[in-house]
Order: structure tokens, then C-alpha cells, then sequence
């Protein structure tokens, strides 16, 4: 499993591999969001942390569609389904992989961003934390629709229509988290079901990507 | 590693193509698949692979002892040989890559991205993850699809000593690559044509 989780980070940093991408998409579209809504600090403190989540997840969209598709088309996925490793652990390194070139950086990024964007003090803190509470499940459910979707013909959009509905309630959550400690209101209902979301769909999610690879490659 | 197949019934996209396979495959011997196009002999493999589920029959051992190469190689464009295969050897457990490179005569191109080999020598590296698998059984679809003269006839001997080493394998092939063996023939386990069922929801429309 070590040995595929250092070829999928191999691959995702050389020539095509997409590093970047998520970040530098992210990076657009926080830098946008004060063109749109205008530059003004009062209007853009209140959103800073909602709009700093949307853009972490629709970052995280951006590259799902590659966490399966590639092995698919070179045959790869079907060499590793009969490799000794289970599918379901395939899928959770695919998981992490995708993770650890997407979701940590955006973690990472999203506190220099928020002073783009005026976030209160208070808040990088708490954004910081939810983002990586919560990023894990966006990589996870995306492997899950990218299971759904690996035999299909550019099947990017949908794969985009099937996970942003399931991308919702981590959404809800984080952007609650990181909005009530800009605000300094409490928030440990929100950040308990946040972590509740992630640990629920670590546990269960392989196992159903697993299965919709196994009926994607008959 | 002795493999046996016993009444096996495998379908492709809906329709039953394979009907009553049995077939022994004693160690150190090979077995050679021919029909025509389109009998079947990918969805035979893939079948016993593992990749898909047999609808009748049995297959022993199971797919943990075989090593299946597919018409496509699974190589990664941007790795280079040696990091290919290496990381083909670990995911199996194994971790020996030298005499995969040298029989598939790949040690010149080791430190070449696989994307920038030849068709034939993307094929060979393709053929020499077989040999890091470590499995006793080996299933070939169309191993020799590029293959220059030279390269078959290592792919052959690679083969040969996998058959010396107690092993056994399973090639779907158009040509004579000589191997110690039986050859099968598919044609007789076509599947009979499914009836025409013109029941009332046909009818209705008819």
C-alpha cells in the first residue's frame, strides 16, 4: 500500500501529474471574490470564511476525476484489482494521496489567503482546523464518485453533479465552524459533526467505491 | 502450480459467450487459447483472473495465485523502467527487479520514462511486471500484439523457464511461440445462441 501511495505522489508531482492546479485555482478565485463583490473590508470580513471553504471545495473538484481515470485507461486499475491488495485499501490510499496533494496544501494556503479577504483574527485559527477536519472527506466522497464514474467517456461532469450534492453537509459544517470563530462564537456542535461527517465517510465510503470499481471494470 | 477448470460459463456485457469450459493445466506445462475473434478468449482470462465473476463452474486455485496481463500494460508514461516495475515487485511483495530487466532485455532502458519507449518495448516492460508478481500462474492475452521476431522469442524463453520453475501459464495467441503444452481450441464451447423469447411485452410492440 506504501508502494502505491509513493507512486500516486510520484505521479501527481511530475510532468501532468496536476500538483498545483488545485492551489493555483484556489488562489483565483479567492483573488476574484473582491472583484465581484467589491473591495470593501465590511463586505468582505462577514464572507471571507464561507467563501474561502467554496473555494477549497470546488478546488478539490477540479482533480477528482483524475484519481481513477488514469489508472483506467492505461489498464493500470485492473492490474492493482488483482494485485494482493484489497481494492478497498486501493481506494483508501487513492484517497489519501488525493489528499496530501490537495487537500493539505489548500489547508495550508487558506490562512494567507484569508488576509486577502479580510478574515477577523480569530478566525485563521479555526479555518485552518476545519479545512483539515474536513478536506479528508471531500477526498474521500471524490474517490467515491470517481469510482462511480471510471468507465465513462469524459465523465467529469457528471462526476462533478454526483459529488457536489454529497460535498454539501461538509460544506455546512466547516464553513460553520471557521464563520462562528471569526465571530468568536461558540462552535463545538458544528466541529463535532464536521469530524463526525469525515470519520463516518473514511469508514464506510472504501468500501462502496471498492465495490463500484469492481462493477466498473467487468 | 497446477490449475483446474471444471464446467466454467463466463458472459460478456450481458450475453453468455463461454459455456462448459474444463480444462487441466499441470505445473510446468502452458496451455494455448485459439478461437476466433470474438469466442471469448479475454473474457476467459479476465474470468479466471478474477476481474469478473464466472456465472457457472469453478476455478482452482484462485485469482491470489495468478498474474493476468491484459492488451493493455499498465505502465505509468512519466516513470521510468526500473521505477515501473519496482513498483510493481513491491505491491507484490517482491522485490528483485534484475532478472525481470534481463530477460525482457530492458537493463539498457532502465532509466528511460516509460512514455518515451517503442510500442514493442513498452510491450516487453508490460510483460516483465509478470515476472515481479511472483505468482505461479501466469494469463497472457495477446502477448506478442508489437513484438519484433527477436523479443517473441524472449518473451518465449521467459515463459519456458517460468514453465522449468514449476510454474504454469495460460496464453490466448494467434501465432506459435513453441511452448511445452496443449493447445485449446474454444470454438466447441460457444455458447448456444440465446432463444428468441417473443413473449407479450415483444408482441405488444411487434
Amino acid at each position: 500500500m506504501i508502494a502505491l501511495l509513493k507512486r500516486d505522489l510520484a505521479l501527481s508531482v511530475r510532468a501532468g501529474g496536476g500538483f498545483g492546479l488545485a492551489l493555483a485555482f484556489f488562489l483565483i478565485v479567492v483573488t476574484l471574490t473582491p472583484f465581484a463583490v467589491g473591495p470593501d473590508s465590511g463586505t468582505l470580513s462577514p464572507i471571507a470564511a464561507g467563501i474561502l471553504w467554496l473555494g477549497a471545495l470546488l478546488s478539490c473538484l477540479l482533480s477528482l476525476d483524475r484519481i481513477l481515470a488514469l489508472d483506467f485507461e492505461d489498464g493500470a486499475l485492473e492490474l492493482l484489482a488483482t494485485a494482493p491488495i484489497p481494492l478497498e485499501g486501493v481506494a483508501t490510499v487513492k484517497a489519501l494521496a488525493h489528499w496530501l496533494t490537495t487537500g493539505l496544501p489548500l489547508t495550508l494556503a487558506a490562512p494567507a489567503l484569508g488576509v486577502l479577504l479580510n478574515l477577523p483574527e480569530p478566525g485563521f485559527k479555526w479555518l485552518t482546523l476545519s479545512l483539515a477536519i474536513g478536506t479528508p472527506a471531500l477526498s474521500v466522497i471524490g474517490t467515491f464518485g470517481a469510482a462511480l464514474t471510471v468507465g465513462l467517456k469524459r465523465g467529469g461532469l457528471l462526476l462533478s453533479l454526483i459529488v457536489l450534492p454529497l460535498y454539501v453537509p461538509t460544506l455546512i459544517f466547516g464553513a460553520e465552524v471557521a464563520r462562528r470563530g471569526a465571530q468568536g462564537m461558540p462552535l463545538e456542535t458544528p466541529l463535532a459533526l464536521l469530524g463526525g461527517i469525515t470519520l463516518a465517510t473514511l469508514a464506510l465510503l472504501p468500501f462502496a467505491s471498492a465495490a463500484a470499481i469492481r462493477i466498473n471494470l467487468r | 502450480m497446477e490449475m483446474n477448470v471444471t464446467d466454467l460459463a463466463c458472459t460478456r456485457g450481458g450475453m453468455r459467450v463461454l459455456e462448459g469450459v474444463s480444462f487441466d493445466v499441470p505445473s510446468g506445462r502452458a496451455l494455448v487459447l485459439r478461437g476466433p475473434n470474438g469466442i471469448g478468449k479475454t473474457t476467459l482470462l479476465r474470468t479466471l483472473a478474477g476481474l469478473q465473476p464466472a456465472d457457472a463452474g469453478s476455478v482452482t486455485p484462485g485469482p491470489e495465485a495468478i498474474a493476468y496481463a491484459s492488451h493493455a500494460d499498465g505502465n505509468k508514461a512519466v516513470l521510468t523502467v526500473a521505477e515501473n516495475l519496482t513498483f510493481w515487485a513491491r505491491l507484490h511483495g517482491t522485490s528483485d527487479i534484475r532478472p525481470a530487466l534481463r530477460d525482457f532485455n530492458l537493463e539498457a532502458l532502465e532509466t528511460r520514462p516509460a512514455g518515451s519507449l517503442s510500442a514493442g518495448q513498452k510491450r516487453r516492460l508490460g510483460l516483465a511486471r509478470m515476472a515481479v508478481t511472483g505468482r505461479p500462474i501466469w494469463l497472457f492475452d495477446e502477448p506478442t500484439v508489437s513484438l519484433d521476431t527477436d523479443s517473441v522469442a524472449l518473451f518465449a524463453a521467459a515463459v519456458d523457464r517460468h514453465l522449468g520453475a514449476g510454474g504454469s501459464a495460460i496464453v490466448a495467441t494467434h501465432i506459435d511461440l513453441g511452448l511445452e503444452g496443449e493447445t485449446l481450441e474454444l470454438a466447441p464451447f460457444r455458447a448456444e445462441a440465446p432463444e428468441d423469447h417473443h413473449d407479450a411485452f415483444h408482441e405488444a410492440f411487434l
